[in-house]
């Protein structure tokens, strides 16, 4: 049949008002009240007036638009009490959404005061498709499965499945190369070295400057780089960077806790710890010289560069590893060795049990 | 009796012939090529279902359109940014018009943006209106998921549409990350690390992980041009797929209403599609359009300019994500520091579990809700007209609870700009919220059910004893009483359209069910009591009437018409039904 | 006497009195007004014994009579031998001492200390033992940079100086209710001092590792930085995308929720 059925009909069982069900009966729709602008033709003027305001004001702001791109200079500043913007930028923003603004509200206010405004009915039919609907496709289906002779001949359903289900393979082997394996040895040539090696230099970060011990103050703080990353560029340098950042600190020696296994780790109070947080891998740079606390400002993990990078607070589960530094002959200040451990964020290959002096 | 209004059905069918009526200039115009494409699609067929389609009007039905034409705004504004932005992380040496990074390396990505903002017009308002845009799409999901979950509008038939709207604020969640990193400052460059730490401490698989979505180390040289790809290939296709399904089922099932008279389970009263509908909804998107220009035009957001190229030494204070990673943000920040270390293995707790926990539970919760509700409920009927909250208290203390639960962790991710603004102790906010946001979502809970009942009981009131006039009356023995006057009829219907849900008592007939079953169904209507023992049912047909002659009678008597002893009602307000 | 009563009608006489009047205004102001420039020279005595009972009086509750400092008991405070002239500078013009309590970090508060007390006071907190000079201008005033110094600057200031004071100096969190304080309208000596002599929690970054000229560029970077106005807009706080997202909400679905129930809204009705 080809009635439209995109409607349901008063009487359908979805429409049904169930007495029972509501101690109040249905009072129906609400009588239709009209607005001032449906009996005052005056009011109703004034809205279209308004309505063909908001519209004429468009062209005037798309055209402002079109201005303001070709004469306003990009280096204009507006400095208007606690606004200090480049003009361009509001000028274009302000034309452009305006304008947009606008129309908008005008085509709103349009449909508000003047369009007729009586509430129409629909009627709904049920989510579910009818008996009818439900019969067909249950016997026409029954007919396709027939046809297809599949159930006589079961091998072509079972090598059918079969072959579904593996042709996805070459689709999901073909991205295994979306990066290198982290296999053990990968690993050992990636994440758990860095460039530190004997005798490479601290030097300070940015200026790359070395340093010597009696340069740095109790409660000094250096953030300091190894000496060979200025030979690599580009994404190495950034990846290097990323796990060889280092921080310098000197505190008096008096007041720290210097494990016996560390004690040539330093230099009269002077300690070289990793800058990147054992937690997720920002680097930290927030340190107390008093307390001597290191905070990462990420996710609060604090760490106590005076009792062996212990953590002290936060969601960090690993101390902060230290790098042994010592003097060169020319008494500037170099690593002895790469890290002992791996730096950065754990990871499930990590062999832990070496991070604590 | 005013005219009845129109409803919408094929008696008064247009003729198929052309109508005889005189024709405007715009119709004259536009009456060739529509009789082309007719001729060719059927676009008059295509168009009578739709023409005088009915939608419900009222506000809160309107917060899934700002979430749609957000994303309208965010493909138009994000194809002009495509147009001038470098999806690369090679180095260049800064030569741009911005002078206070002038001669510094950066990627390519990052010169680009600042190409962007600084020298191509319109550019930093583009910039702006997208990642405002992106906010305002985030939030407006948001809101009007809350909106569904409090009116109840995710029962049958629509919980597939619930479903698809849970993927889609997923997707968004992920679209904006990948979107704001794009610009590979050291705002989001340090997120993408937190990113990189969290995917490597994932148990087993962590360093495959990484290792697979950066192409190696971090950061690599792919990663950016990767998230590229996601940012505006695959994931706006699979958004926009999704927003198609969600609005064409929105279509087949007809809007949903809110209860009041003449609108019943089997219709829906509102403005049809062409004009009203139109001109209100093109109107808004207008409107969304245009406040999202004035946003990016007015107000700075995002400026990477300040935040420098993206350096893995370097980080600044008050390092956050975007406001809708933040209760993840939250949850890393407060979480204790829980690892593993067995033989050579190492466990990361305390970044796997809120890292991917927490979205777990945060999409898979909201994703379970209705079918939890339904199983609860037993109910297997369809629901078009929406539920006042105060109607569903403890539906409505659940989601009162996730939004305080949520609001923990919210603030958790800003912890230390708490710290700072309001000169508390940081680490003592993070002890605080560790425990709050376990403490304060039962709390939630509970006050909210009780102002929702409370609430009942105040409909229950003016059901029986009407609306307080604000006149008071002195009886010649001294009494004070205000006068009540009786609601309107449509009030009335409104107030008590909605279904009593009974609280089950224990089944003591076995028959019919198996042993499993019966468990099942014992523990359901333990569910049933604890969901609905607290909720008043409706005033039955009898009470209303009695109430409504119990008051006409008093105030002949004693003319200061009055309430009758409400004690007695409580006992039966709540109901236990077999 | 007599010679300038009788010469006083001669016709120079008014121009002349106008220049000895303009003389002596010039002389007295020269000798009342506070010198540009005081130098906590340690080798004046007179400065030191001046600055030793302005110590008595206000410094010395906290610190110990001699600046020995006291740490134990409810009232501390460190000992000062090696802080120089620059720290007392930097702490007491910006009031940060005397501290009006003890407490984990000394604000900032009004200074009621002149410029010669406080160099008195620093003369003699130096001759407790050597410890970085009040600098000159010449080190602290960035001049003649270019585009490159200053983006170097940045570069200094983003990997030394945000972690704690966030990307443009808008202040940070420290553990424990301490706090990195805020590096907007600062005077370019009193950044240069907090540097020099890492005053409290924050760290010392001593001129023969982070030099005069690095200094410089970083406060020159902070000062074009907060010079230049929000190419974007409003500025909203400066601090990062919490204030973006609570604004987002605020105004962005605030403002269209009012427009939503607008559009919604049934209007006033005729009957």
């Amino acid at each position: 049949m080809s009635e439209d059925t995109s409607h349901g009909q008063p009487g359908s069982e979805v429409a049904l008002v169930d007495e029972e069900r509501y101690p109040v009966p249905d009072p129906g729709l609400e009588e239709h009240l009209p607005r001032l602008t449906d009996v005052d033709q005056k009011a109703a003027d004034r809205a279209t007036r308004q309505v063909a305001t908001f519209f004429g004001l468009v062209p005037i702001l798309s055209i402002g638009f079109v201005v303001v791109y070709f004469a306003v200079p990009g280096d204009a500043w507006v400095d208007f009490g606690p606004l200090r913007a480049n003009s361009r930028n509001l000028l274009l923003g302000l034309t452009f959404g305006l304008a947009l603004l606008f129309l908008g509200i005008g085509a709103v206010h349009w449909a508000r005061k003047l369009m007729d405004d009586r509430e129409m009915i629909d009627y709904r039919h049920s989510a579910a498709s009818s008996d009818d609907d439900k019969n067909y496709m249950l016997t026409e289906l029954d007919k396709v499965v027939d046809e297809s002779k599949i159930t006589r001949r079961k091998i072509i359903g079972r090598t059918l499945l079969a072959a579904l289900a593996t042709i996805l393979l070459p689709m999901i082997v073909g991205l295994a190369d979306l990066g290198p394996w982290p296999t053990k040895k990968k690993r050992a040539e990636t994440i758990e070295r860095t460039i530190w090696a004997p005798g490479v230099r601290v030097v300070q970060d940015v200026t790359f400057k070395p340093i010597k011990p009696e340069d740095i103050e109790i409660g000094q703080l250096i953030n300091a780089e190894p000496a060979n990353l200025q030979e690599l560029h580009g994404s190495e340098f950034q990846i290097e960077k990323a796990k060889a950042a280092v921080i310098v600190v000197r505190m008096d020696p008096n007041t720290i806790t210097i494990p016996p296994s560390r004690e040539g780790w330093q230099i009269g109070g002077i300690l070289c710890y990793s800058k990147i947080c054992t937690h997720v891998g920002c680097p930290i740079s927030l340190w107390e010289q008093q307390t001597h606390h290191l905070l990462c400002p990420c996710h609060q993990s604090t760490f106590d560069l005076g009792d062996a990078g212990k953590v002290v607070f936060g969601p960090a589960a690993r101390p902060l590893p230290q790098l042994p530094i010592t003097t060169d002959a020319e008494g500037y200040i170099v690593a002895q060795r790469d890290f002992l451990v791996p730096v950065g964020p754990s990871f499930f290959e990590r062999d832990s049990r070496h991070d604590s002096p | 009796m005013a005219e009845p209004a129109a409803t919408v059905n094929d008696e008064a069918a247009v003729q198929a012939q052309t109508p005889k009526k005189e024709l405007g200039p715009v119709f004259k115009v536009a009456a060739g090529p529509t009789k082309w494409l007719d001729d060719r699609i059927g676009v008059a067929g295509l168009g009578r279902p739709f023409l005088r389609k009915v939608f419900p009007d009222h506000w809160s039905f309107l917060l899934g359109e700002i979430a749609l034409y957000s994303f309208i705004v965010l493909i138009l504004s994000g194809i002009f940014l495509t147009i001038w932005f470098k999806p690369s992380m090679s180095e260049i040496e800064y030569e741009g018009s911005y002078e206070l990074l002038r001669g510094l390396q950066m990627s390519e990505a990052f010169a680009s943006t600042l190409n962007i903002s600084f020298d191509i017009r319109g550019g930093l308002l583009l910039r702006q209106m997208h990642h405002w845009a992106a906010a305002l799409f985030i939030a407006a999901m948001l809101t009007h998921s809350l909106r569904i979950f409090f009116t109840g509008a995710f029962r049958k038939p629509r919980e597939i549409n619930w479903l698809i709207g849970v993927a889609m604020l997923t997707l968004g969640l992920v679209e904006g990350f990948a979107g704001y990193s794009l610009p590979d400052d050291l705002l989001s460059g340090t997120g993408l690390r937190f990113v990189d730490g969290l995917i490597r401490a994932i148990p087993v698989i962590g360093t495959w992980a990484e290792f697979f979505a950066f192409a190696g180390e971090f950061p690599g040289e792919l990663i950016i041009p990767r998230l590229y790809m996601l940012h505006i290939l695959l994931l706006p296709a699979l958004l926009l797929g999704l927003i198609a399904a969600h609005l064409a089922l929105v279509v087949y099932h007809k809007h949903t209403q809110y209860p009041g008279p003449g609108r019943v389970k089997g219709n829906v009263v509102g403005y049809p599609v062409f004009p009203v509908y139109a001109a209100k909804a093109g109107g808004f998107f207008l409107i969304v359009f245009g406040v999202l220009t004035l946003m990016g035009a007015t107000m700075q957001i995002n400026p990477v300019w300040v935040f420098g190229p993206y350096n893995p030494a370097e980080i600044t204070a008050g390092s956050q994500p975007d406001w809708y990673m933040g209760f993840v943000e939250g949850g890393i920040r407060i979480m204790p520091n829980w690892e593993w270390h067995i033989g050579s293995t190492t466990w990361s707790w305390n970044v796997a579990i809120p890292g991917l926990g927490l979205m777990g539970l945060f999409f898979g919760l909201m994703a379970i809700y209705p079918f939890v509700e339904a199983w609860v409920t037993g109910d297997k009927s369809e629901h078009h007209i929406l539920d006042r909250p105060r109607n569903n208290p403890t539906r409505t203390a659940f989601g009162v609870a996730a939004m305080t639960g949520y609001a923990m962790l919210w603030i958790g991710g800003g912890n230390d700009l708490v710290a700072t603004q309001f000169h508390v102790s940081l680490n003592a906010v993070t002890y605080f919220l560790r425990v709050a946001v376990f403490v304060a979502p039962v709390i939630a809970f509970l006050v909210t059910k009780r102002i929702c009942i409370g609430l009942q009981r105040a409909d229950r009131d003016r059901m029986l004893h009407g609306a307080e006039s604000g006149i008071i009356d002195r009886a010649p023995s001294g009494k004070y009483a205000e006068r009540h006057r009786p609601i309107s009829e449509g009030e009335a219907f409104k107030l008590t359209q909605h279904e009593d849900l009974p609280a089950l008592l224990p089944a003591t007939d076995t028959d019919g069910f198996s042993v499993k079953e019966i468990k099942r169904e014992q523990r359901r209507r333990k569910a049933t009591r604890f969901y609905f023992i607290d909720t008043l049912r409706r005033p039955t047909r009898a009470e209303i009437e009695e109430a409504a002659h119990h008051h006409m009678h008093a105030m002949h008597l004693t003319g200061d018409g009055e309430h009758h002893a409400i004690e007695a009602e409580v006992e039966e307000e709540h109901h236990l039904a077999k | 006497m007599r010679l300038l009563s009788s010469r006083r009608r001669h016709p120079a006489a008014k121009a002349l009195l106008l220049v000895f009047g303009l003389f002596m205004m010039g002389a007295l102001y020269s000798v009342i007004a506070p010198p540009a420039q005081v130098s906590a020279d340690t080798g004046n005595s007179q400065q030191i014994a001046e600055g030793k009972a302005l110590f008595a009086v206000g410094c010395a509750s906290c610190h110990g009579l001699n600046g020995e400092g006291q740490t134990s008991g409810v009232i501390q405070g460190p000992p000062l031998a090696g802080v120089g002239a620059a720290a007392v500078d930097f702490q007491v013009s910006t009031g940060r001492m005397p501290m009006a309590k003890p407490g984990e970090q000394a604000p900032v508060k009004p200074n009621r200390y002149s410029e010669e007390e406080i160099a008195a006071l620093g003369a003699y907190v130096a001759s407790l033992g050597p410890g970085p000079a009040i600098p000159e201008p010449a080190e602290y005033e960035p001049a003649n940079l270019s585009a490159e110094d200053l983006a170097r600057g940045g570069e200094l200031f983003r990997t030394n100086c945000s972690a704690c004071h966030n990307f443009e100096g808008a202040g940070g969190a420290l553990p424990n209710g301490k706090y990195a304080p805020p590096l907007i309208g600062l005077d370019h000596k009193r950044i240069y001092l907090a540097m020099l002599t890492g005053p409290q929690q924050m760290p010392v970054f001593s001129d023969e590792v982070l030099t005069p000229e690095d200094k410089r560029a970083i406060i020159g970077y902070l000062d074009s930085l907060h010079e230049q106005p929000a190419s974007g807009g409003f500025a909203l706080g400066g601090l990062g995308p919490v204030s973006e997202g609570l604004w987002a909400w605020i105004i962005g679905l605030g403002s269209l929720i009012f427009f939503a129930m607008w559009i919604a809204a049934k209007g006033v009705k005729a009957k």
